[in-house]
């Protein structure tokens, strides 16, 4: 363990629905309540304006008032998007999920989106997370832009609001600005949870700085200790404790096989694939390989994307997680309301409630 | 029951009170603006009384005054299509209409939005197209800037008739089996320069209502060509009339029959048991709208210069308006300010008015105000002499402000035969009965 290391601390479980050419919101519903009964974190869907599917905001927007607990986390990016927007939606999915809200922080990298928009060149990869560390930061700042007592109803001076509790963030970045405040009051988790996926190193820097859970997509827990020790001490040069930032191994899993059925030749562990770190077995085994990297202490928790939802979700919540909560190692209830809560990271304070406070 | 299947039938819609003195917060009843649970009880009320859909606004920059926020209305409101794809979950057949602004918004990203609501609601998708040009909401936005109005209207057109294209790159999907592969597009005009594939299949409705407001010639001639359904301001029944037949006489022109666009003009509507019990709500409703704060920042808006010292209680300022005043951001300005501070005066030195009493004597009445049957009876009248194809309700109360009419009035309309009695089909566009788009491959 690293000096920096908090420490072995509850783990966290998260899952993808993704479901490529999928428009009816049923089956993403019954995917995430399924995620729902074996208390998991969250859920993530992702997206990009190449995908065929729907807007993956609004399919989990869509789910939200048919689930109670679980986390919904879409991916939406930051390339061609207007800063603005992508926050009022992202803190509307925390009101109208309660506070379960997350937004997994992409870019659009490709030629072939660039001209769906024919607005701006392609850029480089470094070029576009320096934007989308921009995009997180300025969003993260619009969800302050209003205390969370600025709505006062004040009948006796007229006053709906306490105007002195709203503020202009004035945010100029490389490629764009905003001036505020948002037109959406602070949602219910002060901030909904921002998910970086940090496994290539230009994405380490905006998740170091900006993000509440960083996913590695690692094949040993050796490769994801290294890398969360990384993102810890990089946080930490950005004045952030190490214990505000979960980072979760993303694994990509096929659960066709028997109950023990790890493939031959690889111990259980994953396989490196093009899709990331491929785990094929069982579900037992899959268990296994959660509390070994736990229990060392290489992540917080992990990220896991069925390669068929349909098949792999039920075996993963009813046969993995299951064993998990058996053995103590999971939670089988939801003790609290907010993703923050699941994960256990605490409601951020408003960085202009302190400096109302201040007479200069 | 005296049902006569001929009578014109009524198109009802309910909008989610918004972000203007219209909206009471200062009743007890007065309930959370950004709450789901506000949001669903408006929307499953709607739905119980068989409204075609619910409406949301757009906001896009805080109202300011003074270089301040403005704080005398209610300020704030979630992102609206995230907040209709949730209220698709917890209704069925209610059409759910966003209002998007063209200004600052792409059409590729904007046509995937509205064409994913209507997936997810099985086809009640409808998207009220605004346009701004000013650079106090450019502010917000990577485009910034400013947009004359001219460029307005053909940005709108060339963003509706974009997003048309690429609702159009999908065939439907057949009866056993998902459609086939989608054509590329290319789009190359004035404002977008785009191409690639869709990402949506063709949606329940194919194209999503487009509804448009505004009533400007640009904007009539706008809709005659683009839209499905008008959402007008026009309250009287003369004014609604010549409306209608200045924007019905429009369709031809471009191929379209009477019936394939709707207008519907926002009201206001206060019930009571006897017509002058609801005179008498209507102007307790009136009071709780105009503050004597909101007197004053009424004729700040008019004369453009501080009156924060000026008692509101007192006479109307001496000066004359400053036609140059720059104090208002983010609302529509008023006409000519010079006519209508003449206007006041006149009226105060009539009646021996104050600033106060003034403001609330010019703020516009309620739409109809009366008993139940009288209301209907009203309503019925508007549309069966061509004045309107329905409404547009605006309830001043968050979230209960549309219970009374559901309860009271929908029944009488029901009755008189002009509102139905169950939704018949499944999408928006067949509760409106608008024809299927024609698709373009």
């Amino acid at each position: 363990m690293t000096p920096s290391d908090p420490g072995r601390g509850p783990l966290h479980l998260a899952a993808a629905l993704d479901l490529p050419g999928v428009f009816d919101a049923a089956p993403y519903t019954e995917l995430a309540r399924l995620a729902e009964s074996g208390a998991l974190d969250f859920v993530t869907l992702g997206d990009s304006f190449a995908r065929h599917g729907p807007d993956a905001l609004a399919v989990l927007a869509r789910v939200a008032p048919k689930t109670g607990r679980v986390g919904l986390v879409p991916t939406v990016t930051t390339t061609h998007t207007e800063p603005f927007h992508v926050q009022a939606a992202v803190a509307t999915l925390d009101w109208v999920s309660h506070g379960r809200a997350g937004w997994h922080v992409a870019v659009s990298a490709t030629e072939a989106e660039a001209r769906l928009f024919g607005r701006r060149r392609v850029a480089s990869r470094e070029a576009l997370w320096r934007e989308a560390g921009e995009v997180a930061d300025v969003a993260r700042r619009l969800w302050d832009s209003w205390e969370d007592d600025a709505e006062i109803r004040d009948a006796a001076t007229g006053r709906f609001i306490d105007r002195d509790k709203l503020h202009h963030v004035d945010f100029t970045g490389g490629t764009f600005s905003v001036r505020g405040p948002s037109i959406v009051p602070r949602p219910p988790q002060g901030h909904p949870v921002v998910v970086v996926d940090a496994t290539d190193g230009h994405t380490r820097e905006t998740a170091a700085r900006h993000a509440d859970v960083a996913l590695v997509r690692a094949a040993s827990p050796a490769r994801a200790d290294a890398v969360r020790a990384e993102l810890h001490r990089r946080a930490a040069q950005h004045g952030r404790r190490p214990g505000e930032l979960r980072v979760l191994a993303a694994l990509v899993v096929d659960l066709g096989g028997g109950e023990h059925a790890a493939q031959p030749g690889h111990g259980g562990g994953p396989l490196p694939t093009a899709e990331g770190p491929l785990y094929r077995g069982g579900p037992v085994d899959l268990a296994e390989l959660i509390a070994t990297w736990h229990g060392a202490g290489a992540v917080d928790g992990f990220h896991l994307t069925p390669v068929e939802p349909r098949r792999d979700l039920e075996r993963l919540v009813n046969g993995t997680v299951a064993l998990l909560q058996h053995r103590g190692l999971f939670r089988t209830f939801y003790p609290g309301a907010t993703l923050r809560d699941h994960l256990g990271l605490t409601r951020p304070a408003n960085r202009y409630a302190a400096l109302a406070g201040d007479p200069t | 029951m005296t049902r006569t299947h001929s009578s014109k039938q009524m198109h009802l819609a309910a909008h989610f009170p918004g972000v203007n003195n219209t909206t009471v917060w200062t009743d007890p009843r007065s309930g959370s603006q950004i709450d789901f649970a506000s949001f669903e009880h408006l929307a499953r009320t709607a739905e119980r009384g068989l409204f075609d859909y619910f409406f949301l606004a757009e906001g896009l920059r805080l109202r300011e005054h003074k270089g301040r926020i403005h704080d005398l209305d209610v300020v704030g409101r979630p992102e609206s299509i995230t907040v209709l794809n949730a209220l698709a979950a917890v209704t069925d057949r209610l059409g759910l209409a966003a209002t998007v602004n063209a200004t600052f918004n792409e059409p590729y990203e904007l046509a995937r939005r509205l064409a994913s609501l209507d997936h997810l609601s099985g086809g009640r998708a409808a998207w009220n197209v605004v346009t701004s040009s000013d650079a106090f909401t450019g502010e917000n936005f990577r485009r910034g800037g400013f947009l004359d109005r001219a460029d307005r209207y053909t940005r709108a057109a060339e963003f509706v008739a974009t997003a048309r294209e690429l609702w159009d790159t999908w065939p439907p999907a057949g009866p056993d089996g998902p459609p086939g592969a989608p054509h590329p597009f290319t789009h190359r005009g004035q404002h977008f320069d785009i191409a690639g594939e869709f990402g949506v299949e063709r949606s329940p409705q194919g194209h999503p209502v487009v509804i448009q407001a505004g009533d400007s010639p640009e904007g009539r001639e706008f809709a005659a060509s683009a839209a499905d359904v008008v959402f007008t301001r026009h309250g009287t029944l003369e004014a609604g009339r010549a409306f209608y037949a200045d924007v019905k006489g429009r369709l031809a022109a471009y191929g379209r029959a009477p019936d394939d666009l709707k207008i519907m003009p926002g009201v206001t509507v206060v019930l009571g048991d006897t017509a002058a019990e609801a005179q008498e709500r209507a102007a307790e409703i009136r009071r709780l709208q105009v503050s004597p704060q909101n007197a004053i920042l009424a004729a700040e808006q008019v004369w453009g210069v501080d009156l924060s010292g000026h008692d509101p209680e007192g006479p109307l300022p001496a000066v004359d308006p400053d036609p140059h005043s720059d104090l208002v951001q983010g609302r529509v300005g008023v006409g000519d300010p010079s006519a209508v501070a003449e206007r006041w005066r006149a009226l105060s030195r009539a009646k021996g008015l104050s600033l106060h009493q003034t403001v609330l004597e010019t703020t516009a009445r309620q739409s109809f105000v009366g008993t139940p049957d009288a209301v209907a009876g009203q309503l019925t009248e508007f549309v069966a002499a061509d004045a309107a194809d329905g409404f547009i309700l605006v309830p001043h109360l968050t979230p209960g402000g549309l219970d009374e009419f559901v309860e009271r009035v929908v029944p009488l309309l029901q009755e008189r035969g002009v509102f139905r009695t169950e939704y018949a089909g499944t999408t928006l566009r067949s509760h409106l009965g608008l024809p299927e788009p024609v698709r373009k491959g």
